[in-house]
């Protein structure tokens, strides 16, 4: 060992790389990562029951369960109405995939590792969430081909169809920021796996996404026709059926606006504690 | 893309570490630190759980900031340069960097990447690493069903991706078998021997001593012995010689007829009828003589033998305590009973 005196040696002035090399490192970093996290799902055999079997068997139980006895005023009836809702409903239960993975990840120490090595700090909850929102874009497609199988129709042309789809993905990714949230302030896949999905409950079943909101108590009814997920519903429902836009179009990118902007600091700030 | 720090020269120690604090609320993990290795020397931190191994490793590592003091790694600082230091190390140890659903290249193709190596650099690595940890078989096998000793060699290969010019370890035997002890140790070895600096973790004496050139001995934070293995294990006393008298009014006795066998007192545990005697290199010699002491008397024992010193003898040697852990869960590191930081 070195007989060491304090500040006997000066360290090396090392110059921070050039902002454009950092920007590329970024990328290339986030780019790394997104494919990693697709690898990981496609050899999960949760995966497929998660991402597909959860979200279809929900489609074909409230179409045919509990369908027949929700009366609904839209025009090709209850599946149409069903649709836009267990779509906005499938998104954020995705999400819930976001937060197990993040808290396994942290207690693994996989992000500990990561935030060692020289790589962009932001590239691990970016890749994630592009991951996760390709793997949401599966689900949706997945969602709409069941849908149109079992009698849903677009009635309103194309690009509103597509629209429609682009709310729902922009709601899940919205979504998922809670989660990630969620997932590394807790930081234990079991806690995760037992509080990451109960809040979902409420916030996607108390609104308008599978009845109308006017069949609920009045008390409940204060809640359920202001939550986002009821705004959000009713613009995709008014996207992809017809009906008036405007207003609900603002509230929805007001509300996504927001949740993103509370909880993608907070996101960053578990992470930073998380090492 | 260049690299931080890529074209800049050292001369100084690899590691250098001056007055290093670091508090997680009224806990004191490090409290005034000094480290030095010299390039391509492996240096052992032996300490029981809670002792600041792990605080040291993580600041070391940029995990953590040191709350007053100075670390250098490479002459990089880990405050100032934090993205540099990144660049010239390797981390392995408790917490792993590997994906069980991913196979083991594919494990390290992905850390190549975000390493921004090309893909022949890649490929070449990951051939190379595998070969040399014995991994070739289960290359294409996912992670998942590996062994516990082939995920920590994999998670080994995967730290040296970017060829690090300084590589920690944060116990990175910690929980093996027996087997696949032997078989890190190999492996690190090997790579010490390719000149690789190493700064290693461990609760075992002997992991310290069979790898290491130095090790320095810390407790609550602070340094409290360096020196080579041998240097330390005179200070100890060499071999120990123990044993435990179920009766235990006859301890007493027992205690008398042996203090005379070992160098210093005997160390006595009253409530578990435990007793411990120093004796140097003359184990089987002292055994022999322990035994016809206690005959002589009709005393009877249990658990009769000798062993080489554990940490718990060090501790005992050079604090006056055992190796008792702290109670610090803020250093990840969880608290473990009494006796229990010792390689048996």
């Amino acid at each position: 060992m070195t007989a060491v005196t304090a500040g006997s040696v000066a360290a090396l002035d090392v110059a921070p790389p050039p902002l454009a090399d950092q920007a590329r490192r970024g990328v290339s970093d986030t780019l790394t990562l997104t494919r990693r996290d697709v690898m990981i799902w496609g050899r999960n055999p949760a995966f497929l029951v998660f991402v597909i079997i959860q979200p279809v068997m929900f489609v074909l139980l409230f179409r045919y369960v509990f369908g027949g006895a929700i009366k609904v005023n839209v025009p090709g009836g209850y599946v149409n109405y069903l649709m836009p809702g267990i779509i906005a409903q499938s998104a954020a239960f995705a999400s819930f995939g976001t937060a197990i993975a993040l808290a396994r990840q942290i207690q693994r120490g996989v992000i500990s590792r990561f935030r060692a090595m020289p790589m962009a700090r932001s590239a691990v909850l970016l890749g994630r969430l592009i991951a996760d929102t390709l793997r949401l874009l599966v689900t949706l497609l997945v969602i709409l081909g069941v849908g149109y199988a079992v009698g849903f129709r677009f009635e309103n042309g194309f690009v509103p169809a597509v629209l429609m789809i682009v709310l729902g993905t922009a709601f899940g990714v919205a979504i998922c920021t809670v989660s990630a949230f969620v997932g590394l302030a807790i930081r234990d896949e079991e806690s995760v796996g037992s509080f990451g999905l109960i809040w979902l409950f409420p916030l996607t079943f108390v609104s308008a996404a599978f009845v109308p909101v006017q069949s609920m108590p009045g008390w409940l009814q204060a809640f359920a026709k202001n939550q986002p997920v009821t705004i959000v519903v009713d613009e995709m429902r008014a996207l992809a059926l017809g009906g008036p836009l405007t207003q609900h179009a603002w509230q929805s990118a007001l509300w996504l606006a927001g949740i993103v902007a509370v909880f993608v600091p907070l996101a960053v700030r578990a992470y930073r504690r998380a090492s | 893309m260049s690299s931080p720090g890529a074209g800049l020269r050292w001369d100084g120690p690899a590691i250098l570490v001056e007055g290093v604090h670091k508090s997680f609320g009224s806990v004191q993990a490090l409290r005034g630190i000094d480290l030095g290795v010299e390039r391509g020397r492996v240096l052992g931190v032996l300490g029981p759980n809670g002792a600041g191994k792990t605080t040291a490793v993580k600041i070391l590592t940029t995990l953590l900031e040191p709350d007053r003091g100075r670390a250098l790694v490479e002459g990089r600082d880990v405050v100032r340069s934090p993205a540099a230091v990144r660049e010239v190390i390797g981390l392995a140890g408790q917490a792993t960097a590997i994906q069980e659903e991913l196979t083991g290249r594919e494990n390290l193709d992905i850390m190549g990447r975000l390493y921004h190596l090309d893909r022949a650099e890649r490929q070449r690595r990951a051939d190379e690493l595998l070969e040399r940890f014995d991994l070739v078989d289960a290359a294409d096998r996912p992670a998942k069903g590996y062994s516990g000793g082939m995920q920590r060699r994999l998670d080994l290969a995967i730290s040296l991706v970017a060829e690090p010019l300084v590589l920690f370890l944060d116990e990175p035997t910690t929980g093996l078998d027996p087997r696949s002890r032997l078989g890190m140790w190999a492996v690190i070895r090997e790579l010490v021997a390719r000149g690789t600096t190493l700064l290693l973790t461990t609760q075992y004496l002997e992991e310290a001593d069979e790898l290491a050139d130095e090790i320095v001995v810390i407790d609550r934070g602070v340094v409290i012995a360096a020196g080579t293995g041998e240097s330390l294990k005179d200070r100890i006393g060499g071999d120990v010689v123990e044993f435990e008298v179920p009766d235990r009014s006859r301890l007493g006795d027992a205690v008398g007829a042996v203090a005379r066998l070992g160098e210093g007192e005997p160390a006595v545990d009253a409530d578990s009828g435990h007793v411990a005697i120093r004796v140097g290199s003359r184990g089987s010699e002292a055994l022999v003589e322990t035994v016809r002491a206690l005959d002589a008397l009709g005393i009877r024992s249990e658990g009769l033998g000798t062993r080489r010193p554990s940490l718990d003898d060090v501790f005992l040697a050079l604090t006056g305590h055992g190796a008792e852990a702290c109670e610090d869960s803020s250093t990840g590191e969880p608290a473990r009973s009494r006796h229990g930081g010792g390689a048996r």
